[in-house]
Order: C-alpha cells, then sequence, then structure tokens
C-alpha cells in the first residue's frame, strides 16, 4: 500500500486501533525463542489476513528493525505501528508489545521455581518451540522461492554471502548488516531491485 | 529513587544493546550485578533461563523479570518503559526518514541490500531452530542418533499444516498442547 492509502485506511477500518493492538499483542505473547519468529507471525497477520502490508514492506520494516540498537521484536512493532498510523499507532503497538510480558513474567514470579523445574512446562515449551520452528521454516522457503525466481544476481549473492557468515563462521549480525547496506547503497540503487 | 535508576539503567542498555535480545544479556547483567548489586550472579542466571523459556521478546521479558525482581511490579513497568524508550525515539525518526524517502536512491540502495540480508538472517536463524527442534541442543551433536521423536513428529506436522495455511497462533496453541500431550505420553511408557 503507499503511503496515502496507509492513511486512509487508519480512518476507515473499524476499529483498526483495537485490531492493531491485539494482533501485536497476540504477536508477543506467542514469540517463541527469539526475535526472528516475528517475521512469520507478522507476514501471516499483515500480509496474508489484513492485507495492510505485503512482503516487500514487511522485509523493509525488519531491515529498519534490525539495524538500529534495542530489541528487533520492539524495534519491528514500533516500525510497523508507525507505518500504520502514525505516532498513536506506535504507541498501540509498543503497549502491546510489552503487556504479555509483563503479565506473564508477573504470575510466573510468583511461581518461579515451579515453574523453572517443571517438567510439563517443558513440554509445552518443547512443542511451541517445534511450532515456531515449521514457521520460520516455511516463511525462508517462500521468501528464498520468491528472490529465485527474480533471477538477480547482486541479491542472491548477497543471501548467500550473509547466510554463510552468520551461519558457518559465526560473524557478527551487526557487521553483516553494515556490510550489506552498504553493498545495497553502492550498487543497488536501480528500482529494479525493489521489484 | 529506583524507579527512575531502573528506567535509565535499562534505557541505556537499549542504546548498547546492537544485535537483539541476546546481546542485551551481559549489559543487563554489567547494570544489576555488578554496577549496583540488586542482583545476585545466580538470580540473573534464573532471570536469563526464565526469559527464553518463556513466549515474549528474550530482551522484554529479562527487563520485566529483572524490574519486578529488584522493585516489584512497578519496577517492571519502570525498566521495561526504559528499556523501550531509545527504541520507541530512534524507531520513529529511522520510520519517517524511511517511508518519507524510500523511494531516494540512496535510501531506496540500502533497504534493497538490506532485504536479501534479511532473508539469509531468517534463513540461519531456521536451520538453528531446526536443530534445536530435533536435538534438543544449539548445536549439531557429533551423534546424530540422539535425534528426539518427538521433536521431528511435531516439526513435521507443523511443516504439513503451515503449508496447508494453517493459522499461526492456532499453529503455535495446538503444537504446545501437543508437545505436552507426548511428553506425558513418552513418561508414561
Amino acid at each position: 500500500m503507499s503511503n496515502e492509502e496507509l492513511k486512509s485506511l487508519a480512518a476507515s477500518c473499524p476499529h483498526f486501533y483495537w485490531k492493531l493492538f491485539q494482533s501485536t499483542f497476540l504477536i508477543s505473547a506467542f514469540t517463541v525463542g527469539g526475535g526472528f519468529v516475528i517475521i512469520p507471525l507478522l507476514r501471516a497477520k499483515y500480509v496474508d489476513e489484513y492485507g495492510w502490508l505485503n512482503d516487500k514492506d514487511t522485509l523493509n520494516l525488519v531491515s529498519i528493525a534490525q539495524s538500529m540498537p534495542g530489541i528487533v521484536a520492539v524495534n519491528a512493532s514500533i516500525i510497523l505501528g508507525y507505518r500504520m498510523a502514525g505516532i498513536r499507532g506506535a504507541l498501540t503497538a509498543l503497549s502491546a508489545t510489552i503487556l504479555p510480558p509483563l503479565f506473564t513474567l508477573s504470575l510466573i514470579a510468583c511461581a518461579y521455581d515451579w515453574f523453572a523445574s517443571n517438567q510439563y512446562v517443558r513440554y509445552l515449551l518443547k512443542g511451541m518451540q517445534c511450532g515456531a520452528t515449521a514457521l520460520i521454516v516455511n516463511v525462508s522457503i517462500d521468501l528464498l522461492q520468491k528472490q529465485l525466481k527474480k533471477k538477480m544476481l547482486l541479491p542472491l549473492a548477497i543471501i548467500a554471502g550473509t547466510f554463510l557468515a552468520n551461519f558457518c563462521f559465526e560473524v557478527n549480525i551487526m557487521l553483516l548488516i553494515i556490510f550489506d547496506g552498504l553493498l545495497g547503497l553502492l550498487f543497488m540503487r536501480s528500482r529494479e531491485y525493489g521489484k | 529513587m529506583i524507579y527512575l535508576t531502573l528506567f535509565l539503567e535499562f534505557a541505556k542498555v537499549a542504546i548498547f544493546c546492537v544485535g537483539g535480545g541476546y546481546a542485551s544479556m551481559p549489559l543487563i547483567q554489567a547494570a544489576v550485578v555488578d554496577t549496583y548489586h540488586w542482583l545476585t550472579l545466580s538470580e540473573f542466571v534464573d532471570i536469563f533461563t526464565i526469559s527464553q523459556m518463556t513466549p515474549g521478546p528474550i530482551g522484554i521479558n529479562a527487563a520485566t523479570f529483572a524490574g519486578m525482581k529488584i522493585a516489584g511490579i512497578p519496577g517492571a513497568v519502570s525498566a521495561t518503559i526504559g528499556f523501550c524508550t531509545p527504541s520507541f525515539i530512534l524507531g520513529i525518526l529511522l520510520a519517517r526518514l524511511f517511508f518519507k524517502y524510500g523511494d531516494i536512491g540512496p535510501i531506496r540502495g540500502i533497504l534493497n541490500g538490506l532485504r536479501p540480508a534479511v532473508i539469509a538472517l531468517i534463513a540461519s536463524a531456521g536451520i538453528s531452530f531446526i536443530v534445536l527442534a530435533l536435538w534438543n541442543e544449539e548445536k549439531l551433536p557429533a551423534d546424530l542418533s540422539t535425534i528426539d521423536p518427538i521433536g521431528i513428529l511435531i516439526l513435521a506436522v507443523s511443516l504439513i499444516a503451515v503449508r496447508q495455511k494453517a493459522g499461526v497462533i492456532k499453529l503455535l496453541a495446538a503444537s504446545g498442547i501437543a508437545g505436552l500431550a507426548l511428553g506425558i505420553v513418552k513418561q508414561l511408557l
């Protein structure tokens, strides 16, 4: 959606802020195992279900969230909210992101020893972690397939190089982001790459 | 005043935390254990464990839980808000810049370079997740036969479900319940 369309969306969609709050709340409550799990969740909600964003928007906002200090999930929710509905949207999304941990951890703090050593809690979390793995694998396959279809050398080289550097050589993510951003700045200004 | 100190300390952590939630852990430790002696190291290790176990972004979990241990619910709120304030200001500035000028050459270039990078990072996280789901270890073990049958089963079924466009929240809830049920079955066998 263009900036203008997004602006009118906040005004025209019934219960827009409630929808934004509820979806970000659920995403935060179900983020298991680290920041990148939010990508399949964001995509399922905002691309597939609501149609508020497309894949490129999602990747753009995660790129920005990843390239600034702080926690990726929090950064992403602020940027998403701002993108959808300005400062009010950002505040809505941010509060929805920090409320679930506040609730769950208040409960857990009362029964910490029970929670940390409980076998059943561990089973439940193990299951959720497998589900999250399926989500992240699925989104990786989709995005890779899309990129492969475009048959453009530079983005594919960045994917391969960044993957190898991060997964095999454990290069710091921040360094990779700076390096790839610079590559983009120098060699990828053409609109072709954004299609 | 403890709440103000918590707010400021966690804001400082957020500013210097580059690279996501895990990167914030040593910074939080330096503040709450080494500098202020609010918590002991073993209490901090508990916080780390709980933050990893609990659903929700790990950094926020850690800030909330540390704040709560130090000064109750108001402490949790101050630490969390402190942790998010720098991101809020910077996030809005960057979002403005990128969305307003996203179609100007240099910024378009940066985003064009970052999108494939993010795809690679997602794929890399995906493979680490598979290893964790199947072997319950961070790194691929030398002995691959320690593979967890429950992990294989839930992962395979979830993958099929997600390819069939199952709802994500439902899928996560269902896989949690499946993990609990299969774990109990395994215990009984």
